[in-house]
C-alpha cells in the first residue's frame, strides 16, 4: 500500500507517502530541520536532541518521529530555537573546540549549525576543556576526541556499512566518549575509504584523515558555500540570538 | 650604601601589547639601573607539541595578534621541508610574498601613523592629550585617511592571499591553496597608483622629521651594536626569503649568507632572572657582546641593496646620511620602515602584474623530513621557527625566536640611555620625560603579546619604590 498523508510543519503543508519520519518528510518537502547525530544512510539514532520539534504540547526528535496524518509540527519557533540554542552550547562546554585553528572549521556541522542558529560567540559559563589524548598512530586517519561530540555516527557507519565494528562507546554520563574497538587505530583494519572514516561520516573535526587539513581555501568550504538551511527550496532562517 | 628608588612605568602605552619599564634611582635621583620587562608567550612551545604538523601554521597565528601572518609564513617554511619542499611552485611562492608584503605594509603603517606620528609631529614632550592618535586625526586628517587606506589596502591583501584579515589559512605545508582571481587583482591594480604616491609621502614625512631633528635623533638612544637579518643571496633586501648575515658596529662582517637552517650554530639565547623573555647573542661573540639589533633598521644596515628602484634609492640616501657605515639611531628605525613601505608597495605592484598569480600548480611534494626551520623578515625582524615531527605527524620540538626577543638587549640598553639622559638628577620626574623613555621603545615597534587595545586610553602607571623595595610614591597618567 503506498498510502498518502498530510500534515504541516509550521503552517506549510506537507503531502508525503506515509511510513516517513518527520525529518525525512521535511527534507522531501525542502523544509530544514537541523540535526547532528543524524546522517543519511545511517539508522536514526535520536540522541542529539537538535532536531527536536513540538506536536501538540510534546518535545519529540524529528529523526525518529513518524509523520502521520493530521500533524501540526512546530518546527522554527522562538521556543524550540531556544532548546536548540542550548543543547548546541552544551557540546561547545563538554568538549574543547578552538574552530579558528580547526581544520574542520567552514565543513563543521556543529559550527555550521551554530551559525544557523545565530550562534558566534563562546557563552559565560565555564568550559570542562577535556584534554584527551590525540590518536595519531595510523599512517593516514587521526582521532582527536577532544571535539567529539559522541554522535555516534561513526559507530553505526563503521557497523553496518564497513562491517568492521572500529568504534564504540566507552565510560558513562559525562565521561562518555567515543574511542576505538582496540589499543589504538594503528591496531584496526581502519582504512582511509572507510565509510567510518569518510570526511561527511564525522559532523566535527575528530576523525581526521591526515594531510589534508586546511587544503579548502576559506571561502571554497563546504559551508561557506552552502551554509546549513539555506539549501532548502523554503530558507528558513534559525534567528540570532536575543 | 646609598638609597634606590624604583620607578615603575607600567604598562607601556602605544606599544602592541604590555611591558613594564622600571627605573632604579639612587637617593639623589640619578638612574642607577633600568629594565624592559616583556610578558611574553611563554608556554607556547609546549602547546605545540603533539599537534599535527600541518595544523601548526594556522594555531601560530594564536601567538600574536599584530602579526599572525609572519608567524603563518614563518611556520609554512618550517612545514614546507617537513614535507620535503625545498622549492614552491611560482604560484604558490608569488602568492606567499604578496600576502607578506601586504602584511609588512600595514604593519608598518600602523606602527608609524597610529602608534609614532603623534611623538613625530607633536614633539616627545606635548601634551599627552594631543599625543596621540586622536591628535592626529584632529589636526592632520588627510594623514590619518592615508594611514586607514594603506593599512585598508595591506589587509585586504591579506585577505585575498589568506583568506581572513587574520587567522587566514593561505600557506599551507609545500604550497599555498588558493591563487589570486583577476577580479582580486584588478580590486588592487585600480589603487596602486594612490598607494605608490602615498608611500612616498610617508617616506619623507620620516625622512624629513630625521633630517630636521638630527641632533636629537643622532643624541637618543644612538649606540653602537651588531645587527642581523636575512638578506638575498646577492646581498640585496628581501623580506621573504634568503640566508643569514649580521655585521658589527662597524659594518663588518660577522657571518654571512649562512643557511638558517642551522641558525643554532651562531646565534645562542640567554636566560635572565628578572625578564621571561630570553636574550639572544651571536655566538661567536659571546653572550657579553653578541646581543644585535633586528628589524627594518638592521636589514637596511645589513643588505647591500633593494632591488626595487625607488626604495633603492631611499636606501642609498639612508646609508649616505653615516657614510655607508650602520645607522645606530633608535629613531632611525621610523625612516628604515617607511623605505620598507615603499618597497613592499613596489613589490606588490610587480606581483600583481604577474601572470604566475593566476597559476594553478599550488602545492609542491616531496620526502618526508624529521625537521624543518622557517625564517622570515617579520615587520619586527627576523622571525626563526625551528620544528621537529616524528613520524605519526606530531610535533615534538618547537623553538621560537621571535622579533622582540632579538631586540630585548638592545630595547633596554635604549630604555637605559634615555633613562640617564632624561631622568638622571631631575628632581620631579614628568610625563614627558616618561613619554621619552616610551618613545625609545617604541622605535622597535616592539611586540609584547597580543593587545588590540593599545590604540585606546591606557593608564600609564609610574611606581616608585625606596631602597628596601617600599612605595613611595605613585602617579598615574592616562595618556
Ligand atoms: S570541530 Fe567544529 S565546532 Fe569544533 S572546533 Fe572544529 S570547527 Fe569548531
Ligand atoms: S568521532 Fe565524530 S562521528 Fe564519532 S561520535 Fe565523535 S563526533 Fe560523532
Ligand atoms: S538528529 Fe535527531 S536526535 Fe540527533
Amino acid at each position: 500500500m503506498n498510502a498518502t498523508i498530510k500534515f504541516r510543519i509550521d503552517g506549510t503543508q506537507v503531502v508525503t507517502k506515509a511510513g516517513l519520519t518527520i525529518m525525512k518528510a521535511a527534507d522531501n518537502a525542502g523544509i530544514y530541520i537541523p540535526r547532528l547525530c543524524d546522517e543519511k544512510g545511517l539508522e536514526p539514532q535520536g540522541s542529539c536532541r537538535i532536531c527536536i520539534v513540538k506536536i501538540g504540547g510534546q518535545i519529540v526528535a524529528s529523526c525518529t518521529q513518524p509523520a502521520e496524518d493530521g500533524l501540526e509540527v512546530e518546527n522554527d519557533t522562538p521556543e524550540i530555537r531556544n532548546y536548540r540554542r542550548d543543547l548546541v552550547k552544551m557540546l561547545y562546554h563538554e568538549g574543547n573546540h578552538l574552530c579558528p585553528i580547526c581544520e574542520a572549521s567552514g565543513r563543521c556541522e556543529l559550527q555550521a549549525v551554530s551559525y544557523y542558529l545565530g550562534i558566534f560567540q563562546p557563552t559565560k559559563y565555564p568550559y570542562l576543556q577535556p584534554d584527551r589524548p590525540v590518536d595519531a598512530s595510523h599512517r593516514d586517519i587521526l582521532l582527536n576526541t577532544n571535539r567529539c561530540i559522541r554522535c555516534g555516527r561513526c559507530i553505526r557507519a563503521s557497523k553496518t556499512l564497513d562491517g568492521k565494528n572500529l568504534f564504540g562507546y566507552i565510560g558513562r554520563g559525562i565521561h562518555k566518549q567515543v574511542g576505538v574497538n582496540g589499543e589504538n587505530l594503528a591496531n584496526t583494519d581502519a582504512k582511509v575509504g572507510d565509510a567510518a572514516m569518510a570526511l561527511e561520516t564525522c559532523p566535527v573535526g575528530c576523525i581526521i584523515q591526515k594531510r589534508q587539513g586546511f587544503f579548502a581555501p576559506i571561502g571554497k568550504r563546504r559551508f561557506d558555500l552552502k551554509p546549513l538551511g539555506t539549501n532548502s527550496v523554503k530558507q528558513q532562517k534559525g534567528g540570532s540570538e536575543q | 650604601m646609598s638609597k634606590t628608588r624604583v620607578i615603575e612605568v607600567e604598562p607601556v602605552t602605544r606599544v602592541e601589547g604590555h611591558g613594564k619599564i622600571s627605573i632604579h634611582l639612587d637617593e639623589d635621583n640619578n638612574v642607577q639601573e633600568s629594565r624592559l620587562h616583556i610578558v611574553e608567550f611563554r608556554g607556547f612551545e609546549r602547546f605545540i607539541q603533539n599537534r599535527p604538523y600541518w595544523e601548526v601554521p594556522v594555531i601560530v597565528q594564536r601567538l600574536c595578534g599584530i602579526c599572525p601572518v609572519s608567524h603563518h609564513l614563518a611556520a609554512s617554511k618550517a612545514m614546507d621541508l617537513i614535507v620535503g619542499v625545498k622549492k614552491l611552485t611560482p604560484t604558490a611562492e608569488k602568492m606567499r610574498r604578496l600576502m607578506h608584503y601586504g602584511q609588512i605594509m600595514q604593519s608598518h603603517v600602523l606602527h608609524f601613523f597610529h602608534l609614532c606620528s603623534p611623538d613625530l609631529l607633536f614633539g616627545f614632550d606635548a601634551d599627552p592629550r594631543k599625543r596621540n592618535v586622536m591628535g592626529i586625526i584632529d589636526e592632520k586628517p588627510e594623514l590619518a585617511v592615508q594611514a586607514v587606506m594603506m593599512r585598508k589596502f595591506g589587509q585586504e591583501i591579506i585577505k585575498a592571499t589568506a583568506g581572513k584579515k587574520i587567522h587566514g589559512t593561505g600557506a599551507i605545508p609545500g604550497g599555498v591553496n588558493k591563487n589570486l582571481s583577476i577580479g582580486e587583482r584588478d580590486f588592487f591594480l585600480k589603487d596602486m597608483e594612490q598607494m605608490k604616491t602615498w608611500s612616498l609621502s610617508a617616506l619623507d614625512l620620516a625622512k624629513n622629521f630625521t633630517r630636521d631633528n638630527f641632533e636629537k635623533v643622532g643624541g637618543f638612544a644612538n649606540f653602537n651594536s651588531s645587527h642581523l637579518s636575512m638578506v638575498r643571496e646577492d646581498g640585496a633586501l628581501d623580506l621573504y626569503h634568503g640566508n643569514l648575515r649580521a655585521i658589527d658596529a662597524s659594518g663588518n662582517i660577522i657571518f654571512n649568507q649562512i643557511d638558517y637552517q642551522r641558525y643554532y650554530d651562531h646565534l645562542m639565547e640567554e636566560v635572565r632572572s628578572w625578564s621571561y623573555m630570553k636574550f639572544p647573542f651571536i655566538k661567536k661573540r659571546g653572550h657579553l657582546d653578541g646581543w644585535y639589533r633586528v628589524g627594518p633598521l638592521s636589514r637596511l644596515n645589513t643588505c647591500g641593496f633593494i632591488d626595487t628602484p625607488k626604495a633603492d634609492k631611499a636606501l642609498q640616501e639612508f646609508k649616505g646620511v653615516t657614510g655607508g657605515k650602520p645607522n645606530h639611531m633608535s629613531l632611525a628605525y621610523h625612516w628604515a620602515r617607511m623605505i620598507e613601505v615603499v618597497h613592499c608597495v613596489e613589490k606588490i605592484e610587480d606581483l600583481l602584474n604577474d601572470p604566475d598569480l593566476q597559476g594553478d600548480d599550488l602545492v609542491a611534494h616531496g620526502e618526508r623530513q624529521e625537521e624543518g626551520v622557517g625564517v622570515i623578515e617579520a615587520p619586527r625582524g627576523t622571525l626563526i621557527h625551528h620544528y621537529k615531527v616524528d613520524e605519526s605527524d606530531q610535533v615534538t620540538f618547537c623553538n621560537l625566536i621571535v622579533s622582540t626577543t632579538h631586540n630585548n638587549e638592545a630595547m633596554n640598553l635604549a630604555v637605559s640611555k634615555v633613562a640617564k639622559k632624561y631622568l638622571s638628577g631631575q628632581p620631579k620626574i614628568t610625563e614627558a620625560m616618561l613619554n621619552h623613555l616610551e618613545v625609545a621603545v617604541r622605535a622597535y615597534d616592539p611586540c609584547l603579546s597580543c593587545a588590540t587595545h593599545a590604540l585606546g586610553q591606557m593608564p600609564l602607571t609610574v611606581e616608585l619604590y625606596d631602597a628596601n623595595n617600599n612605595k613611595i610614591d605613585g602617579m598615574s597618567t592616562a595618556l
